[in-house]
């Protein structure tokens, strides 16, 4: 197999003429998927365009109105040493902090955690529940797109030949979020199940906004919004997270494998899907 | 496809090499420089033996691409001790029986001398968890947790004699 060129583009416009050139290019960020796939011979590219070196494109900007931008090849360790951040936005922190090992996460980006498209993707169901959107940067200039709608199937994105996500944008932090996974080992494993939520409860205790979503239970992650809806209005009491309970475990359409059967892992995203609501619940300094 | 020319800096000494584009880290280091010390154990990111420390963080150099290297910092296993003197990490490992084969022991010093750069006093399961992309398939691991913790503890000491 030929040796794929390398590049190390200063700029986004250089590196979108790269990919936008030849269709068997891939962007490398962390590379603790690409590498892995390279080396297994699970895929050739012709050429590797490093986003690193390419200005802004590691590091967290807080936005004015609260929000953040996180450059695409900002490796998951660097996201925990972000205090802000990780106050304001504990789930998606804390999901990207799943992630394989110290080593893996000192490299291993989010963006390529969702372009890799992996269904099981850890930081990618925290995200959707928070809303992020990516600015997807390509021939025509910068798009914005949201999170959920980028994945297009196992290993499959809906970018466009040339386009790359160059930046991750998390809103202003109006209430709380959380998420978790259930794996057979305590760490370095791949999610059975996860979910994640992002709620807003006011000084009432009702729930004034709420996204549910889960991964490895379906082709993609998914944002299940009857799940929201059910909470929505609600005090949360049981009978809401039952009701929220019954939308997620409608929604999930998993596979069976070595790693759970189709009726574990459906029963247990309903199980993950209270369990997050609760501890967002405790985040926003209300008991459930 | 030609050759590209690296210049990087290994344990604070330049050095330049030639590697194809999809040359690892790993290979480089143990190829074209001749520093072997750095093992490939799984090449997948899963066992750490292959660790390095990468401009201050640790990394597996089996998942770097050489070129990367380009302009930045390593530090790996050959630059822990000091001459013969050995690093006390290195030396709790001796003096714990915390290695059998030896083949995993790089990583898990590069990967504990890291924790304890940065983390003078961890908890036990703070070890066991900076640790978990480590492997070692002999010792079971307790006795390289409990290096770990007693060069924490002899670093500590160290700093307020130092002090």
């Amino acid at each position: 197999m030929p040796s794929p060129a390398y590049h190390a583009p200063d700029t986004i416009e250089q590196a979108v003429a790269l990919l936008a050139g030849d269709a068997a290019a891939r962007p490398l960020s962390g590379g603790t998927d690409l590498i892995v796939q390279m080396r297994s011979g699970r895929t050739a590219p012709s050429a590797l365009v490093d986003l690193k070196r390419i200005a802004g494109m590691k590091g967290i900007r807080a936005l004015s109105g609260g929000g953040f931008a996180i450059g695409a090849a900002t490796p998951c360790t660097a996201l925990k040493d972000d205090k802000a951040l990780a106050a304001a936005w504990p789930g998606v922190v804390e999901a990207a902090n799943l992630i394989g090992s110290v080593q893996v996460r000192n490299r291993a980006t989010m963006a390529g955690n969702l372009c890799n498209a992996s269904p099981a993707a850890d930081s990618v169901p925290a995200l959707v529940a928070a809303g992020a959107i990516c600015l997807v940067a390509g021939r025509n200039g910068t798009r914005e797109v949201p999170v959920e709608d980028i994945p297009a199937g196992p290993g499959k994105t809906s970018l466009q030949p040339g386009e790359f996500v160059a930046e991750i944008r998390l809103p202003a932090q109006k209430g709380s979020d959380a998420y978790l996974r259930s794996i057979p080992r305590t760490e370095m494993d791949i999610a059975v199940v996860g979910a994640g939520v992002s709620l807003v409860v006011d000084a009432s205790g009702t729930c004034t906004a709420a996204r549910v979503s889960i991964g490895a239970v379906a082709p993609t992650v998914l944002l299940v919004k009857d799940a929201g809806a059910a909470l929505v209005g609600s005090k949360l009491d049981e009978a809401a997270l039952d009701r929220m309970a019954e939308a997620v475990r409608a929604a999930c359409k998993p596979i069976a494998d070595k790693r759970g059967t189709v009726e574990y892992r459906t029963a247990m995203a309903g199980v993950l899907a209270k369990r997050v609501v609760k501890i967002a619940l405790e985040r926003a300094g209300v008991s459930a | 496809m030609s050759k590209l020319l690296v210049s990087t800096s290994v344990n604070g000494d330049p050095q330049q090499f030639l590697c194809d584009p999809d040359t690892t880290l790993l290979d480089a280091l143990r190829e074209e420089m001749g520093l072997t010390g750095s093992k490939e154990g799984c090449g997948s990111g899963d066992c750490g033996a292959c660790t390095v420390v990468l401009d201050g963080e640790m990394v597996c150099s089996c998942l770097v691409l050489a070129p990367e290297a380009e302009g930045r910092q390593i530090a790996t296993i050959e630059g822990v001790a000091e001459g013969s003197q050995l690093h006390p990490v290195q030396r709790k490992f001796l003096e714990h029986g915390a290695l059998q084969c030896g083949f995993c022991t790089p990583g898990f010093i590069m990967a504990s001398k890291a924790l304890l750069d940065r983390n003078p006093n961890p908890s036990e399961t703070e070890v066991r968890y900076w640790l978990a992309g480590n492997l070692c398939r002999c010792t079971g691991y307790d006795k390289i947790v409990r290096a770990v913790m007693d060069a924490a503890a002899e670093l500590r000491q160290d700093r307020r004699t130092a002090a």
